[in-house]
């Protein structure tokens, strides 16, 4: 038996794809992705029309996918996030059906439930074998873990792995197995590596970001939850990264013992898991090649899949044990409310990705932010989207300080304890609105030009296109 | 309580807007070499118009350009009005270079209607003429509550190579220490320039603890945290002031005249150097 194909073009007609069917691709080689766009170009040639494209994050490598659209070629997109130059196109109403966002807790739950099924899933894998085995731990297109591959690869119809490192059978340390795939291609080339991961994530030198990354590792230290066993994720963001560098020093100098580092993991999450902060890190993707090296050379660094992750209708995901997590935010409205959908002025430039997942399951859930942003207060009556409901969102930290959800009045009064500048979330909307004015709310048209599903698949709110 | 005092440029609007929050216990927004001669004027009002619209909690000064300089005095006639806490005069080499400043800020303070003497004065020396004149230049004029010591410039001055370890400016060091010791005012040390190297900064800071200097400047708000802790009195400085304090306070209950804790007799220096430590661990209490 032999799965190996001569090229994609092949394993298509293979696969049985066919107008109207449902693809999916995973978003791990991130903005170096070339095997989304490259199966798009196989699909045309080979006539296939409207199909609706699955796929974890769409990023500006994506944007061929724009002339797809107006072909008729795809018809339909399914993401947890997407990035600017589609995100532009798709808000000036480009699509006649809505794109549906989901979190990337949601979108394992609803392939794996059934309520959203997989055709064909193409899983661009930097090493497999002729039978499917992959990983992408190695290679030269390597991009660390794949978990948000699993899903796809398990409970599609049809897999099809593509390959630009075809080993010998058996490849050891495998992420997806091959009794979950049906052909195997081997391409010259799936990635540019410069776009897969960054070299090095740096933390911010910016004075305004290491304020409030000062104030949010010590928000961190006064909310009780420091202690021995505690667990946390923090996002690749500048400022989210400092926060994570002062927290080390407060857990090197305490002598706190945590659990598990978890999500999109950095060097800097390395470092802690190293120098002993953590006994372990749970990865569903890698953000830098730090992060690659490790989890492919240290075996308490876990690759975990999106399921594990943050489903929330699997039977446990790690986000349900999560003390602490730093989010970003476009937006946040005085209810907490936050978005990471779209810009202020209505374009869609980003999405949930783990940012409600994480809240709903972390302890404590902080957003950092500065207080404006291009002289736009970052607190305002009401997010153009939102993203993340503010029943799960705890803290607002910015460089003027800290605001707190009056769910979580404990938690304001450690913070003053502790001599944090606690503000009414109102209050840092007025600084913010003295210094700035206030901005008049973009004009939206009434077409809806995308759902934004919440983790359980409910409706959480709509994007219009800009006008 | 300054510590610390952090260079920011006067033509920076997101700088300005944030300056208040970077942790310096005194922010010095500069008009002087951050600001290009075709930048002075937006600066000025830029600068202007920030410590009257933004609320400023820090200590506010003001670096102004030298008085040989065609600026200086539009930079007060522009400053002046909104009453900053302190003028930082530039190249400032005599005590005539402080009369002529003082001077013109008097006058700027009587036509905005300004109670004479508000604003105070620290100049920047930075000559070698000015470290020799140290004392009357600390003592020139009753504006004057500090001199700061402008490392850079001083060493171009001497015409030899600013180093890290600094040898060639541990004289002015020590003079500029001594001349405003002994004019009664406070003195601050020169900014750390390797912004990367923390580690150099907190020796370098040390080492100005050591001679005496108040504080210390920088150009980097991540230099602030460092300096301030230096700067700070420690746990243990604290405690053994309390005990001062608590020894005198039980001698007194007892009807003894001479004091001693652990073996050491409790003389005025010491009460004065632990009223200080316990009135700058009162004052930054809480703080960043």
């Amino acid at each position: 038996m032999s799965k190996l194909v001569s090229n994609i073009k092949e394993a298509i007609k293979l696969t049985g794809l066919k107008d109207g069917m449902t693809i999916s691709f995973h978003h791990h080689l991130r903005n170096g992705d070339m095997v989304a766009v490259m199966v798009l170009d196989a699909i045309c040639e080979l006539g296939i029309k409207d199909l609706n494209v699955n796929i974890s994050s769409v990023f500006d490598t994506h944007a061929p996918f724009i002339e797809y659209i107006r072909d008729g070629v795809v018809t339909g997109i399914e993401t947890d996030y997407m990035g600017g130059v589609v995100g532009r196109a798709v808000s000036e109403g480009i699509m006649n059906k809505p794109v549906t966002f989901r979190t990337h807790g949601g979108r394992p739950s609803d392939i794996i439930r059934g309520a959203s099924p997989i055709d064909v899933a193409f899983i661009a894998a930097p090493t497999s074998d002729c039978m499917g085995n992959c990983t992408g731990k190695t290679g030269k297109s390597a991009c660390g873990s794949l978990g948000y591959a699993f899903a796809d690869a398990m409970y599609a119809s049809k897999t099809v792995v593509i390959t630009d490192n075809l080993v010998e059978y058996p490849l050891v340390d495998y992420s997806i197995a091959e009794n979950y795939v049906d052909y195997v291609v081997a391409v010259e080339k799936i990635g540019e590596p410069s776009g897969i991961v960054s070299g090095t994530t740096k933390i911010t030198k910016d004075p305004v970001g290491l304020v409030i990354a000062d104030y949010a590792a010590r928000a961190i230290d006064a909310s009780g939850l420091l202690v021995d066993g505690f667990s946390f994720q923090t996002g690749a963001g500048g400022a989210s990264l400092a926060a994570a560098k002062y927290l080390k020093d407060i857990m090197l100098k305490k002598n706190v013992k945590g659990s598990y580092g978890l999500g999109g993991i950095t060097s800097y999450m390395v470092d802690m898991l190293q120098c002993g902060c953590f006994k372990a890190l749970y990865d569903v993707q890698c953000f830098d090649l730090g992060a690659v090296e490790s989890i492919r050379t240290n075996p308490y660094h876990m690759e975990v899949t999106a399921a594990h992750y943050a489903s929330p209708t699997a039977k446990s995901s790690a986000v349900d044990s999560l003390d602490v997590v730093i989010l970003g935010a476009t937006e946040i409205d005085t209810d907490f409310n936050v978005n990471v959908h779209t810009d202020s002025n209505g374009y869609i430039m980003g999405g949930s990705g783990g940012h409600s997942d994480t809240a709903a399951g972390a302890k404590m859930s902080m957003i950092v932010a500065p207080l404006s942003r291009a002289r736009l207060p970052i607190v305002v009556d009401k997010v153009l989207c939102k993203s993340t409901p503010g029943n799960t969102v705890d803290v607002l930290v910015t460089q003027r300080g800290l605001a707190v959800n009056p769910l979580r009045n404990d938690l304001k009064d450690r913070f003053k304890d502790a001599g944090l500048p606690v503000y009414d979330i109102h209050e840092l909307k007025e600084m913010a609105e003295k210094l700035n004015g206030v901005p008049h709310k973009p004009q939206l048209g009434d077409k809806v030009v995308a759902n934004v599903l919440y983790r359980d698949g409910s409706l959480l709110d709509q994007i219009r296109a800009v006008k | 309580m300054r510590r610390s005092m952090l260079f920011l440029p006067g033509n920076s609007p997101n700088i300005l807007l944030n300056a208040d929050f970077l942790g310096s216990d005194a922010i010095i927004l500069d008009l002087e070499d951050a600001v290009a001669p075709t930048e002075k004027d937006s600066a000025r009002i830029l600068v202007r118009n920030a410590i009257t619209s933004l609320g400023y909690t820090r200590e506010v000064i003001v670096r102004i350009n030298p008085v040989e300089s065609p600026y200086w005095q539009k930079d007060l006639q522009q400053i002046i009005k909104v009453k900053p806490d302190m003028i930082m005069p530039t190249k400032v080499s005599c005590a005539q270079d402080v009369k002529i400043v003082s001077d013109y800020i008097g006058q700027m303070e009587e036509e905005y209607g300004i109670p004479a003497g508000t604003v105070k004065m620290i100049p920047l020396i930075e000559t070698a003429l000015g470290v020799e004149n140290a004392y009357e230049i600390a003592s020139a004029d009753p504006r004057v509550t500090a001199i700061f010591l402008g490392g850079e410039d001083f060493t171009a001055d001497l015409r030899c190579k600013r180093t890290k370890g600094g040898n060639e400016i541990f004289y002015a060091r020590s003079r500029m220490v001594v001349a405003a010791r002994a004019a009664g005012v406070d003195v601050y040390d020169t900014p750390w320039t390797d912004v990367e190297d923390y580690e150099g900064l907190v020796e370098d800071a040390k080492f100005a603890k050591s001679l005496g200097f108040t504080g210390k400047s920088s150009i980097s708000p991540r230099h602030i945290p460092f300096i301030n802790e230096v700067f700070s009195p420690t746990e243990e400085e604290i405690q053994y002031a309390k005990d001062v304090f608590e020894c005198i306070e039980k001698a007194k209950a007892e009807g003894k005249g001479v004091v001693s804790l652990r073996g050491k007799m409790i003389d005025a220096p010491i009460v004065a150097r632990a009223r200080q430590v316990l009135e700058a661990a009162e004052a930054i209490k809480g703080g960043r």
